[in-house]
């Protein structure tokens, strides 16, 4: 398929806090292409996190179109939208958000048992991702006997195993010291490089935008600067 | 597709102080109920198993008691010789006509306590038409002497009642010469005399009632209903053994269940408050995981049932642990009036495997009282709401 991954025409978003509207994003367009990284960043409240909810269907705009892999998620309903986010977006969180009381494993298996594949097939898939992500030795532990950096490495297996189109990443080193967050920026590096993969990434640190092929400046709702590193 | 149950046990494992106190609400909740339900099934069974389908029991018509029934010897003598009655092998009727009546006797131990006691006067064919009745200690009353025999536990709760002992009730004083079990039915609440030397003592002409084994088990009832309605010298009632007991149980069983419900409903209330609670504090405490879960595509339903899942089970943990706890009762004995006969009927709780899964069930439906709401909230909320919540 062609297109943009990601397509956003006049996106307004306001959220509503009692009686007061609260207007976050303004008539937004914006274009993300098939394989590319991009970086968003911005000041607090800026509105970085409600893009990120916009396009990965956790969230819907107040006006204008949201389309994603050709999909037009104003189309769709709460059940498809479910769908959709299970067949098409890979998260990956700041705080990691694994499930405390499930390994590291039974993490990972999570988004698996929305598809229909076999025990045996989750389990390669299970063991795929978490080689890919280097942690085959961590397979039984909980996510409290894991260090910051591996449970964000787990998360990040959790989001690639069911193999999305886009991946949604937000602040995803926020948490971590400067070590482990450069084998996160590496990981989703490679996932853009040798997978091909759409990423999406929300950071504050200049540093990490600077592995993403384009960053994108975002001021009080408004699309205000837009630097072009690199195209692939 | 679920979220695995062992995401709801493992929940449950880790909270474990949270969940052993909201499960021991509820297992007091269902202690209770099996054991009301135990009581009441235990004092049925006692008078249930007292009476044999094959035998009849004659009282006089519209009394529903043998206490409050009496008849003259003429009557006894006519239904003996009716055709439904089977024959001994030495030609007399297999029947027995008896004198039934209520005394006060002091408890054992308990030098204040009183309590009425069903006192029988039988003869020998008595015995043959209550196989279960066994002598454990002594031997039989003599015939014509001031002898009784006493059902075991009566042996053991009233004064004087004991083996060799001597009872003073109906103005005379009676030698314990045995004791009988019988299969912890209702004549273990008896005591038996000869009727001859038991009806002049408490001033009874003629009898209370008249049990008669069935020539034809199956039909003898019906027809013999038949004759009696046509000869107009005998006013009486004819039913089934078993059946007289069985409705002699039911209103007392009724207000024991009735009581029991009451004060499980009480509790229950409590209980289900507590796994309210709980429920509302791990859905509470578990925002951020719940819309990790439907930001990666996990149906609000599935949420909802996961919640409800982890309540029931909390709430089986309570079931389970209830009905260890009233286990032990099984088989304690106790007494009560039974309010039909106005005597102390003595028999054990008696837990069946039916009442066991009642309880289960109770703390089923428990679990999904107190869980449902918790659940409802939890699969209500958007995905992006649950994610800022943390
Ligand atoms: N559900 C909501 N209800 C009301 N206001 C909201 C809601 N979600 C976001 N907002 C508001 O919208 C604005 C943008 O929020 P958003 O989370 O997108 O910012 P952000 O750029 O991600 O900020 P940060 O860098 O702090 O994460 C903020 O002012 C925020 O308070
Ligand atoms: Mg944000």
């Amino acid at each position: 398929m062609t297109g943009p991954i990601i397509r956003l025409e006049g996106v307004t978003k306001v959220y509503r806090r009692g009686s007061v509207d609260v207007p976050v994003l303004q008539r937004l367009d914006l274009e993300v292409a098939r394989g590319e990284f991009l970086a968003l960043m911005g000041p607090s409240g800026s509105g970085k996190s409600t893009i990120l909810n916009l396009v990965s269907g956790i969230d819907t705009p107040t006006d204008g179109r949201v389309i994603v892999a050709g999909i037009d998620l104003g189309d769709l309903d709460a059940s498809a939208l479910a769908e959709f986010r299970s067949r098409h977006i890979g998260f990956i969180f700041q705080s990691y958000n694994l499930i405390p009381v499930l390994t590291a494993y039974q993490n990972v298996e999570l988004p698996l048992l929305l598809t229909d594949l076999t025990r045996k097939e989750r389990r390669e898939h299970v063991l795929a991702a978490m080689a890919v992500v280097a942690l085959t030795d961590r397979l039984d532990h909980y996510p409290r006997q894991l260090s910051g950096g591996q449970e964000q490495r787990v998360a990040i297996a959790r989001a690639i195993v069911t193999d999305p189109t886009l991946f949604v990443a937000d602040e995803p080193t926020g948490d971590l010291d400067a070590q482990s967050a450069t084998e996160v920026l590496h990981l989703l590096q490679r996932l853009h490089t040798e997978f091909g993969k759409s990423i999406v990434m929300v950071t504050h640190d200049p540093h990490a935008a600077e592995r993403a092929d384009r960053i994108l400046h975002l001021e009080k709702g408004v699309l205000v600067e837009s630097v072009e590193r690199k195209r692939p | 597709m679920a979220i695995p149950l062992q995401y709801n046990l493992r929940n449950l494992l880790v909270r474990r102080t949270a969940t052993l106190m909201t499960a021991g609400g509820i297992a007091l909740v269902v202690a209770i109920l099996v054991l009301t339900l135990a009581l009441a099934s235990g004092f049925r069974q006692a008078l249930v198993v007292t009476g044999s389908p094959d035998n009849v029991i004659i009282t006089r018509s519209g009394s529903n008691s043998e206490v409050l029934s009496g008849m003259n010897r003429e009557t006894a003598r006519i239904i003996e010789s009716m055709p439904e009655v089977a024959r001994l092998a030495n030609g007399q009727a297999f029947a027995a006509a008896e004198i039934v009546v209520v005394t006060n006797l002091p408890r054992r131990n308990d030098p204040v306590g009183s309590s009425n006691v069903t006192v029988r006067g039988a003869d020998a064919r008595a015995l043959l038409l209550r196989p279960m009745v066994r002598l454990v200690a002594g031997r039989l009353y003599h015939l014509g002497v001031p002898e009784v025999i006493v059902g075991r536990p009566l042996s053991q709760r009233f004064a004087g009642c004991g083996l060799g002992e001597t009872v003073r009730f109906g103005s005379r004083e009676w030698k314990v010469v045995g004791v009988f079990e019988a299969d912890g039915s209702g004549f273990e609440s008896e005591i038996w005399g000869d009727g001859e030397i038991l009806g002049p003592a408490f001033n009874r002409v003629g009898y209370s009632s008249l049990t008669l084994r069935l020539a034809d088990p199956s039909s003898g009832l019906e027809s013999l209903v038949k004759r009696v309605e046509a000869d107009p010298r005998l006013h009486i009632d004819a039913r089934h053994e078993d059946d007289y007991y069985r409705a002699q149980s039911e209103m007392l069983a009724n207000v024991i269940r009735a009581l029991g419900f009451f004060l499980v409903a009480i509790m229950a209330v409590g209980a289900v408050f507590g796994a309210l609670n709980t429920m509302y504090a791990a859905v509470g405490a578990r925002a951020k995981e719940i819309g990790t879960m439907l930001a990666l595509g996990f149906r609000p339903q599935s949420i909802l049932l996961s919640f409800l899942i982890e309540s029931v089970l909390l709430c089986l943990v309570g079931g389970v642990l209830g009905c260890l706890l009233a286990l032990p009762i099984h088989g304690v004995t106790t007494g009560t009036t039974n309010w039909s006969s106005f005597s102390e009927v003595a028999f054990k709780f008696r837990i069946t495997p039916g009442i066991l899964l009642t309880g289960l069930l109770a703390s089923i439906v428990l679990g999904i009282i107190g869980g449902y709401f918790p659940a409802r909230n939890a699969a209500r909320r958007t995905v992006a709401e649950a994610l800022r919540e943390s």
